[in-house]
């Protein structure tokens, strides 16, 4: 447990052994330690998820190319998007609650430490589990090799008949051992902020993040467990011989789709919803005036909670539902983008009048609401069912999805990570290399993404390994394996940004983008302990009416 | 945590008045893992919803399953929920001898319940030939009861843990009545569970097998 003794900051300027580092790393359970690594841990794999996702482009930039076996390709979209989604998403997600949640509450760490640690550490193994497949597990032919069954692993593909070995278990068994540390992490998160806010934080003045992430804690204690028991079912299925899956011994695949999107769908807002947290906050600093309509973004947010339980089944219309289910889920659908909407006029009207600032934390912000527009409209393209029936599984989709958890999650995570890496380690990142990161990474997004939703008009099917010459698909896949390496250049300049600006970057000061929130109020980076005084909060903005006690929010509210 | 010197600030505007949280860390973290195992159970009692009526071939609910023996179980683990409720009142009024006895009965009555269903699955395994893998019913009878039966042994584990505790003299009744009595929420919640998983195994279920037609749930699925 951390202690509070006056020596440990003079403790923290003699240098650490190598030794004495890891195991104060390693065996902390210091919220912020916990989400750094968190956050790093996830960009690791972020990287290894990229990897994977340019190999396949790589394939794909020619028609008939041979680059890449069948097999290998199909591991490589199952591990592409498993590890995007549990091992990057989820983790970054999750991390910069962690670090975040006790800083903007105005606590000293999170309600349940030692939970805390466990979850992460569940995490790391679950991870390790999975990519221990490539090398432990028993494959197609028994070498060995990565899961292959899609990252949403269809039923009667898992079943022992048509995978063989026990590369599927290892997906079955690393993803729940991952899901069970984010479930003891969501319920650090609704313990934190429901029992460990400062005095004078009322609900209704919390950060909008803490609000985002009590309902992503919510809706993971919802979904995960299902996936989680679903998973089980799997694993006795192959294990046991069970029948719960199995079409031909009275189990229903359909069953699992239902329960598998019943995670699923919720899934996406868990990934989404923290981004929507991180402009929230950003926005509203680089636009010098509060947000707009705070009651309104917590309602849409507690209703994006809430209507996100009953969708998920518009991944479904091709099942062949009939029309009440295909009506009622296109329905539901329809009307989570009403919330989702208010938000993006919300933080619109919060840029309107106000003094804008360019700096890279808000380049990412403009161009995550911009494409997240994007990603929104063809997500209600494809709520619409006889659209759906045309375009389901094919690059219109691919193209839909990576708008929104790429333009949206990823452009919030990296806005995240300029505006909050100064309070982390009290050091600026270069705005200029920052810049460069921004555009290239939007311009190789744009030219990678984009033409997927041609290549899906025209008809090209997800998860090919190739496809033949004249079908017109050739020009829109060399443009998006065109924009990969640019991607990568944006990625690898951000991470020069990263090193160059930890040796030697500017100092960045307790507050260097005149914040509002109180984990501006503290050094950077904070104490163990985080405040030496707990602070006091007064309004939805503490910090400004400490700077301006001339005019405090709390006149208005 | 907790021992760290909280200070407020002297000069606290009036809006800044301490905010004291309604519940506490232990109630809302047990509520949240209750939250979540519903779900988790949740979807094992749809699954066997889902089910009934769709397993035709091998031994069926009505030739298996026998009334008589879950009956005693079943009184037993809700005779359980109240037990463990005298014993958090006993602690509270600090009646140290009378907490340990009510745990002791409730564990001794959690632990008929296990042995109970472990001899119920002996008569099914042994004498009717069901088992996990014989048709859709038994995996799903297996999945739903063992699970529950699984959270039974680790409410169980918290209970013989906080006797253990009690004895080794490591419970103050006033200090730690509070944390024993959220403790004890989680062996209401299995209680709860068994009252939905009982009526969907031994009532709703126990229907002949060759009624996929007749039955509207799940049609559409």
């Amino acid at each position: 447990m951390t202690t509070m003794s006056p020596h440990s900051t003079d403790e923290t300027m003699k240098p650490l052994s190598f030794w004495e580092s890891a195991t104060r790393w390693t065996m902390s359970v210091d919220h912020k330690k916990l989400g750094l690594m968190y956050i790093a841990a996830g960009l690791v794999f972020f990287l290894i998820g990229g990897v994977e996702a340019a190999l396949m482009r790589l394939q794909l930039a020619r028609a008939n190319a041979g680059i890449i076996d069948p097999e290998t390709f199909n591991q490589l979209f199952t591990m592409h998007g498993t590890t995007m989604v549990f091992l990057v998403g989820m983790p970054v997600l999750l991390g910069f609650g962690n670090y975040l949640l006790p800083l903007m509450v105005g606590a000293r760490d999170m309600a349940f430490p030692r939970l805390n640690a466990f979850g992460f550490w569940l995490f790391i193994f679950g991870g390790m589990l999975l990519y221990f497949s490539y090398v432990g597990s028993e494959g197609l032919y028994g070498a060995p090799g990565a899961p292959d069954v899609g990252w949403f692993a269809y039923a009667p593909l898992t079943s022992r008949t048509y995978s063989r070995g026990n590369s599927t278990d290892y997906w079955i068994l690393g993803i729940l051992i991952s899901g069970i540390g984010s479930m003891t992490t969501a319920i650090n998160f609704i313990a934190t902020a429901i029992c460990m806010r400062c005095p004078g934080m009322t609900l209704m003045r919390m950060p909008m993040i803490s609000w985002m992430m009590l309902v992503v804690a919510a809706l993971v204690l919802v979904a995960v467990p299902v996936l989680t028991a679903a998973q089980v079912m799997l694993l006795f299925d192959r294990s046991f011989g069970a029948h719960f899956f199995d079409p031909q011994t009275e189990g229903s695949a359909i069953l699992w789709q239902h329960l598998f999107w019943f995670f699923g769908h919720p899934e996406v807002y868990i990934l989404v919803l923290p981004a929507f947290g991180f402009v929230s906050e950003i926005l509203p600093v680089f636009s010098r005036k509060p947000i707009f309509g705070y009651g309104l973004m917590v309602a849409a947010t507690v209703g994006i909670g809430f209507i996100a339980l009953g969708v998920w089944a518009h991944h479904m219309f091709v099942v062949g539902m009939g029309p009440t289910l295909d009506s009622f889920f296109a329905a539901s659908t329809f009307l989570i983008s009403v919330p989702t909407g208010i938000k993006i006029f919300n933080w619109i009207a919060t840029m309107w009048g106000g003094r804008l600032r360019f700096h890279t934390p808000m380049l990412f912000v403009t161009g995550f609401i911009a494409m997240f527009v994007l990603g929104g409209l063809t997500g209600i393209m494809l709520a619409t069912v006889p659209v759906d029936w045309q375009l389901s599984d094919s690059y219109f989709v691919v193209g839909h999805f990576h708008y929104v958890l790429f333009g949206g999650t990823v452009f919030g995570i990296f806005a995240a990570i300029f505006y909050w890496f100064p309070k982390a380690t009290g050091k600026m990142l270069d705005d200029h290399l920052g810049k460069w990161s921004f555009w290239l990474l939007f311009i190789g997004f744009t030219l990678t993404f984009m033409p997927m939703h041609i290549s899906g008009v025209l008809g090209m099917p997800r998860r090919i390994y190739t496809y033949e010459a004249d079908r017109g698909f050739e020009i829109w896949n060399l443009i998006s394996t065109i924009g990969v390496p640019i991607q990568m250049a944006g990625v690898a300049l951000f991470l020069w940004n990263v090193v160059k600006s930890l040796r030697n970057g500017k100092p960045a000061g307790d507050d260097p983008w005149d914040g509002w929130t109180l984990e501006w109020a503290t050094s950077s980076p904070p104490p163990e302990w985080n405040f030496d005084r707990i602070p006091t909060c007064t309004s939805a903005r503490p910090l400004w009416d400490k700077k301006h006690p001339e005019d405090p929010d709390a006149h208005y509210e | 945590m907790t021992s760290l010197p909280v200070s407020t600030s002297s000069a606290m505007p009036a809006s800044a008045a301490p905010l004291r949280a309604a519940y506490s860390r232990a109630k809302v973290g047990m509520a949240s893992l209750i939250f979540m195992e519903s779900a988790f159970f949740g979807t094992f009692l749809v699954t066997y919803l889902y089910y009934i009526g769709k397993s035709p071939d091998g031994p069926q609910p009505l030739d298996c399953l026998e009334l008589g023996p879950v009956t005693v179980n079943s009184v037993c683990l809700f005779a359980s929920s109240a037990t463990v409720v005298f014993a958090v009142k006993a602690l509270a009024r600090g009646a140290v001898a009378a907490f340990r006895t009510w745990l002791l009965i409730t564990i001794l009555l959690g632990l008929e319940f296990i042995v109970g269903t472990g001899l119920e699955w002996n008569t099914l395994i042994n004498e009717k030939g069901l088992t996990i893998a014989s048709n859709a019913f038994g995996t799903n009878y297996y999945s739903l009861v063992g699970f529950h039966a699984f959270h039974v042994i680790i409410g169980l584990l918290i209970l013989i843990g906080i006797l253990v505790l009690s004895l080794t003299g490591c419970i103050d009744p006033r200090r730690d009545h509070a944390r024993i009595d959220v403790a004890t929420w989680y062996w209401h919640f299995v209680d709860a569970v068994w009252i939905f998983v009982f009526a969907l195994v031994y009532f709703i279920g126990r229907v002949p097998q060759d009624f996929v037609g007749h039955i509207p749930v799940g049609g559409g699925l």
